[in-house]
């Protein structure tokens, strides 16, 4: 941590937040609101003067309120930067008259009341994305009695408790009486591998960290009784059986099942029942403290920053990797990658392999210093521009200029041109050219497709990040859906031109499926709002012809959910069957003319 | 690899395209489940496909080898490779055809694995006909492919980190070691994240900080 602190390279912005990502890999311009400490973080020497006066007194996050800090603090001893912070929220306030005892003990001078938050803007090439955990909070596991019972505690609660730097010198004590408990359970998959609350995932460390913490009483506490409830024990890494064969040894018992209630008794111990499933009996454990191994949830700023930068989620939660075996800390955007428990619940150890993976994988971007940009971007034909600026209009990028008044011709900044290909689906006069997407090229592969029997077909627009991921996805996962479904991929939906559909039904499809990333998950910023404007307007105009809007559906899938790929594969051929050859033969007469 | 031999045809010149088709095996991956022989036998027939194979692996040393040679005896000027998702194996395509003197962009795939193959396991006749409609789909693509080449442009060296925990850290640290700049982020007073609170850590039993 020290060497991260004073690196001559790493510029560290703590109490800061990452608040807009603009750009592309190589050139992203970051935004970060850097948080004002009202202490001048080089000068503190963190002597603590300050905090030994403060009047107020609140509960220590860093502890989880088992200690108490001041309105002026360091985070813990070790933190760096090591300097001290004020919470403004909790201060008194720099009111002369109501509170000012740091400032006047600081004889650094440190202290300023009139420090404000900074907005700061950096550019950098590549972006890695560690943002961790969030521990699962047991509230609402209520069997366990976290809220009722004061000697119920969290994992975590447990770790301060235990360690020399925690509240009570690393001196195990129950919370009500501060007694060295004589026997600790310990109940494991809080919030993990469970259907009904917390996540269905298995955490991944909980296991490994409770044998750890039997080691660490037992060797503190030899006469201490120790059981962990479990389901399994998932003991899989490198010496990590060993830990567990030597928790065995050392006495502590391992009881498979987990609690179905905890009461408390007399002496503020604890009754817990659970069902043996080892021997099929219900047993009754008396216990002077219970420990929640709880699992690992996203971190809460997860969904902010997966919007902010148009990256992918998997069902749950945590962010997703390009592809889970070969491009496991890419990010399907080019220049950003995962490292940590951002990506999904890992250990120390696979954590740090995992950062240096995903530095590499930036340095081998970077290195050379030079990006090559993808070509695919708009062009537009001056003679058949109008100077409508509907274009410009469109694209999410600002990459379109169009001077109206003037009547100059759209132009395109093709570096600043993503290729998402909405302007080419709205521009009515045929104006623009998506390099690699053109009109020719995407109807060519619908006329191929629709060439033999049209009326036995399904005709899917997938674009490439979210819905054709999906597609993949439910191939990997072996989802058997049905034979006649066809994707032409694209790159966004809001390339899917008005007229790709009307070709399509032309020349025969029964149905047709436009899907594309969740609104907000788009990734080229917003482009599918216009996919969904221009769907909705289809199916208007099909009414009114008389052609059933049912035919053309709209669908949001993303790259996780491939059983929500195979799902609505099966709900086209269904709509499908209902759509008969008469309907088809009077849909290519009403059309023939447009 | 000489790329004297190729002359490019885009597309628009009045000339006719040249294109190679390559319907893959991948081992089973694909060939239990897709007739491949006969998908490729099909396309054989489409206009301007000049040569059509089925190839146990295309992204083999030996199948991108035959491809290659191939796109050099008989003047390709652009290739369908049929095979696993463009996801996957896009970047090792173009990169084939562009070693021997061919745009990468006018190379197009079909998938037929993540898409076909392995989403119609039991359905060997419906999964070979559509195999041979998505061929069909990607010799209509290529056909109309332009050669497009990407703009160079500078690059910042530096790297934001997101998050000052141990990930965040060792990522930050391995950066600048290796000399490039580094933003570290941290939402909290100070980094350490989750593991600073922790006391010892397994395997090593030692502590965290």
């Amino acid at each position: 941590m020290t060497d991260a602190g004073r690196h001559p390279r790493i510029k560290l912005l703590t109490l800061s937040e990452v608040v807009d990502v603009k750009g592309y890999v190589g050139n992203f311009d970051v935004k970060i609101i850097k948080r004002a400490k009202y202490v001048d973080e080089a000068a503190c020497t963190s002597c603590g003067e300050c905090s030994k006066v403060c009047p107020v007194v609140r509960p220590d996050e860093f502890n989880i309120g088992l200690a108490s800090r001041r309105a002026i603090y360091s985070p813990f001893p070790q933190a760096v930067p090591s300097s001290y912070l004020i919470n403004i929220k909790e201060c008194l306030g720099h009111n002369p008259a109501v509170c000012s005892k740091c400032v006047d003990v600081c004889d650094k001078q440190c202290i300023n009341f009139h420090m404000s938050d900074e907005e700061l803007v950096e550019r950098v090439g590549t972006i890695i994305v560690a943002t961790g955990l969030k521990p699962y909070d047991p509230t609402e596991l209520d069997e366990y009695g976290y809220t009722r019972f004061e000697n119920v505690l969290t994992s975590l609660e447990f770790e301060r408790l235990v360690n020399a730097g925690g509240p009570s010198q690393g001196e195990l004590v129950r919370p009500t009486d501060r007694r060295h408990p004589r026997s600790v359970g310990f109940v494991q998959c809080v919030g993990s591998r469970s259907a009904r609350k917390g996540g269905s995932y298995c955490s991944n460390t909980c296991c490994m960290n409770t044998i750890k913490s039997t080691l660490v009483l037992k060797e503190h506490y030899p006469e201490m009784e120790v059981k962990v409830f479990y389901i399994d024990i998932r003991a899989f890494g490198k010496g990590f059986e060993e830990l567990y064969a030597r928790s065995r040894r050392l006495g502590v018992q391992f009881i498979r099942g987990l609690p179905g209630s905890v009461e408390e008794t007399a002496a503020r111990g604890l009754r817990v029942a659970v069902e043996n499933s080892a021997n099929g009996n219900l047993e009754f454990h008396d216990l002077d403290m219970l420990v929640l191994a709880q699992g690992m949830q996203p971190a809460p700023s997860t969904q902010r920053l997966q919007e902010m930068m148009g990256l992918q989620l998997t069902p749950d939660g945590f962010y997703l990797e390009a592809h889970p075996k070969l491009q496991p800390v890419d990010a399907a955007t080019r220049g950003v990658f995962y490292a940590g428990c951002a990506e999904g619940p890992k250990d120390i150890k696979e954590s740090v392999t995992q950062a240096s993976a995903a530095a590499v994988r930036a340095i081998r971007l970077m290195h050379r210093g030079e990006i090559t940009t993808e070509p695919i971007t708009a062009e537009v034909s001056a003679d058949k521009c109008t100077s409508c600026g509907i274009c410009a209009q469109v694209c999410p990028y600002n990459a379109i200029t169009v001077d109206k008044k003037s009547r100059q011709p759209a132009a395109v900044n093709s570096a600043a041109c993503a290729g998402c290909g909405t302007c080419a689906a709205e521009c009515s006069f045929d104006a623009i050219t998506m390099n690699h997407y053109t009109d020719r090229q995407i109807m060519g592969q619908v006329d191929a497709m629709l060439q033999t029997a049209p009326e036995s077909k399904i005709l899917v627009f997938a674009c490439n990040w979210c819905s054709y991921a999906g597609a993949d996805y439910a191939g990997v996962s072996r989802l058997q859906y049905p034979a006649n479904v066809h994707l032409v991929r694209v790159m966004c939906s809001g390339r899917v031109d008005e007229k790709f559909v009307w070709n399509g039904f032309r020349k025969g499809a029964p149905v047709v499926l436009v899907s594309g990333c969740h609104i907000g998950d788009c990734h080229y910023i917003d482009a599918n709002h216009w996919t969904e404007k221009r769907i909705n307007r289809i199916r208007k105009k099909m009414s009114k012809m008389g052609i059933r809007p049912e035919r053309l559906q709209l669908e949001w899938i993303s790259a996780a959910e491939g059983i929500r790929f195979a799902g609505k594969m099966t709900e086209m051929e269904t709509i499908r069957r209902t759509v008969t050859g008469a309907e088809i033969e009077e849909t290519i007469e009403l059309l023939r003319n447009i | 690899m000489t790329t004297q031999s190729v002359t490019q045809k885009p597309g628009g010149d009045g000339s006719e395209p040249r294109i190679g088709v390559y319907v893959c095996h991948c081992g089973l991956n694909i060939a239990q489940s897709v007739n491949c022989p006969q998908v490729a036998a099909t396309a054989a027939d489409a206009d301007g496909v000049v040569l059509s194979k089925d190839i146990p692996y295309a992204c083999s040393e030996p199948g991108q080898h035959q491809i290659k040679q191939d796109i050099l005896d008989n003047r390709l000027d652009r290739v369908v490779i049929a095979s696993c998702s463009p996801r996957l194996h896009e970047p090792t395509f173009k990169q084939m055809v562009q070693s021997v003197g061919l745009n990468p962009y006018m190379m197009e795939m079909a998938n037929l694995r993540e898409q076909c193959s392995w989403v119609h396991m039991k359905d060997v006749d419906n999964a070979t006909r559509k195999a041979e409609t998505l061929v069909d789909m990607a010799i209509a693509r290529v056909r109309h492919l332009q050669p497009l080449t990407g703009d160079t442009l500078p690059l910042t060296k530096r790297t934001l980190v997101i998050g000052g925990g141990i990930a965040g850290i060792q990522a930050a640290l391995d950066l600048a070691d290796s000399g490039y700049y580094v933003t570290l982020v941290e939402k909290q007073p100070s980094i350490g994240g989750v593991m600073a609170q922790l006391d010892k850590t397994f395997p090593t039993m030692d502590c965290s900080i």
